[in-house]
């Protein structure tokens, strides 16, 4: 960028380039900075802009059935990541430091769920769980999302573990601590930032979850996205921009402090 | 007392609950569906248990008659085809825009750098429910994009834009176009830009650099994008079901109607088979492409 003449033999310029990346940007971004803006607009026909109001957004948190899903959602996620990050750090520790056969079956089915279309094991579980006559709602949602937030939350924390120097535990049980004392007081310490970064990633993907939640869900478990889906299926409310809007700004700020933990470790 | 506990213990105990949870709930789940799909259907769209038929499959292509006999029926095929169709569209567009992008990314400053990846990540962790609506809000009949034409007065009636393959093609795109960028960035990263500048010194036009030195450097990360966008988008189901109609159907939505309206669950299971079927295509498709690339490389 320095030099701005026209030299044929600049390396980090190329025609069109810099159209398609604006491109991209505009297309990426331009749909969601609508949909925030429309959100704080007066008028009723949700794409016309009048003036300036918060009035959706009052509407909203007044609304019983908005505060229930976000109540479900957080339930959800909370539920889900907590305990799906705990069963993938044992995991994930286990992992780097064992070899045995199968370990790449293992690791294949650990990312299974994330490998296949997300409404293949949905309807595939529906039926398992139909078929043992489980009643469909909180619960079986919970279970789900546990199993699809297992890789969110191994993958970074797998990865903070390769970055890890193997001689820092050698050392501690060189210096007579029990394997378990030199887990709690070396690797997990260290392993921290990665399993809040997987926590936190593992929370937004189940909170955002819509297709697995309304194949499993019943009644009683109609999170945020089941409702705004239902919303935006029976027709266009600026109500659903005030909530969509939140949605994002929820998920944007998570995945803020989630990248922020990851990158603190990795400056080491 | 850990110290006691053999290998294997240890293994089984950490390593089992994550094995024993996607194992129940995931992989067992598969094996059952797979089982439904060549099982009998009884009148409600159940399953008979034990009474094993290949009707499901013969229905993506066939339709009984009363008679009972069979008559071709190319709706369910149509659908399939659609869907590979659009997802083929949407890999294609998304390398067209992705490419440039990455290779923008991969000649700026390691400050730039970062700033750029984090902006091309974020989109994929907001809800994908809620950036599908906000394109119905850009799309619709009294939209922003028809909004805009009609008062630029290029258009006098409103485009049909929404509840057409289009707005599909664009959705998708829209979903999955970060899984493209990412991964070509990540191969071109750490291109050596002297690289390129002395095949501009060696006289060569900036078509054949692109082709002989920057492709080649970013086919490992083309192949991955390609992938990470056909998979999702063949087996979509918020977007088609937001953006699109009934004639834009594709095997997601297909798959979640026989749960649901049209109930019949031998063939949802066999459908989603075959999307399986599909991505298992794909992935080996992809595993050979990165063996051979690998190969001519070294």
């Amino acid at each position: 960028m320095s030099n701005g003449t026209k030299h044929v033999g600049n390396a980090r310029h190329w025609p069109g380039m810099l159209l398609a990346t604006a491109f991209f940007f505009a297309y990426v971004y331009l749909p969601i900075v609508i949909l925030i803006a429309l959100s704080f607009n007066e008028n009723r026909t949700v794409t016309v802009w009048t003036s300036f109001s918060f009035d959706w957004y009052k509407m909203a948190f007044q609304n019983r059935d908005i505060i229930n899903a976000a109540g479900n959602s957080l339930l959800i996620a909370t539920v889900a990541s907590t305990t799906a990050t705990v069963i993938a750090t044992l995991a994930a520790v286990r992992m780097s430091v064992d070899n045995f056969r199968g370990k790449t079956v293992f690791s294949g089915l650990i990312a299974l769920p994330i490998t296949v279309p997300e409404i293949v094991p949905a309807v595939a579980t529906l039926m398992f769980f139909a078929s043992l006559g489980v009643t469909l709602g909180l619960g079986t949602v919970i279970i789900a999302h546990i199993a699809f937030c297992i890789p969110f939350a191994y993958l970074p924390i797998r990865a903070r573990l390769e970055g890890m120097d193997p001689r820092l535990v050698e050392a501690a049980t060189d210096l007579y601590a029990s394997p378990v004392k030199a887990f709690f007081k070396v690797t997990l310490p260290l392993l921290l930032p990665g399993i809040l970064s997987g926590m936190v990633l593992a929370f937004i993907i189940s909170l955002d979850d819509f297709v697995t939640t309304f194949f499993l869900g019943g009644a009683g478990s109609t999170t945020l996205p089941i409702y705004i889906f239902g919303l935006v299926k029976t027709g266009v409310t600026p109500e659903v921009n005030a909530i969509s809007s939140l949605m994002l700004l929820l998920s944007i700020s998570l995945v803020s402090l989630s990248l922020f933990l990851g990158r603190d470790q990795s400056r080491k | 007392m850990a110290g006691r506990l053999s290998r294997t213990k240890i293994r089984a105990l950490l390593i089992g609950p994550a094995a024993a949870v996607i194992g129940i709930f995931v992989v067992i789940p598969l094996m059952l569906m797979a089982w439904i799909s060549i099982q009998g259907r009884d009148y409600s769209g159940g399953v008979i248990w034990g009474e094993l038929s290949g009707e499901a499959y013969l229905r993506m292509i066939f339709e009984r008659e009363l008679d009972d006999s069979l008559a071709v029926n190319f709706n369910y095929v149509l659908i399939i085809l659609r869907s590979v169709w659009l997802s083929f569209l949407t890999t294609v567009i998304s390398l067209l825009v992705g490419f440039p992008t990455a290779l923008f990314m991969a000649t700026r400053t390691p400050k730039w750098k970062a700033i750029l990846v984090f902006m091309v990540t974020l989109p994929f962790w907001t809800n994908l429910l809620v950036r599908n609506y906000a394109w119905i809000l850009l799309l619709r009949d009294h939209g922003a994009i028809n909004g805009t034409l009609s008062w630029l007065g290029i258009i006098s009636e409103p485009l049909p834009l929404l509840h057409t393959q289009l707005a599909v093609a664009i959705g998708l795109t829209y979903s999955f176009l970060p899984f493209m960028v990412l991964p070509i960035y990540a191969s071109l990263e750490k291109m050596d830009l002297r690289l390129v500048e002395s095949a501009f010194d060696l006289y060569a036009t900036r078509l054949m650099t692109l082709r002989r030195i920057i492709i080649p450097l970013a086919v490992p990360g083309i192949v991955a994008g390609c992938i990470l966008v056909f998979v999702p988008s063949l087996g979509a189901y918020v977007t088609p079901e937001l953006l699109g109609g009934g004639k834009t159907l594709m095997i997601g939505n297909l798959i979640g109607l026989q749960f649901g309206a049209a109930r019949n669950w031998p063939f949802g299971a066999a459908l989603g088979i075959l999307l399986l079927a599909l991505v298992m295509i794909s992935l080996t498709f992809y595993a050979l492409k990165l063996k051979n690339t690998g190969g001519n490389t070294q």
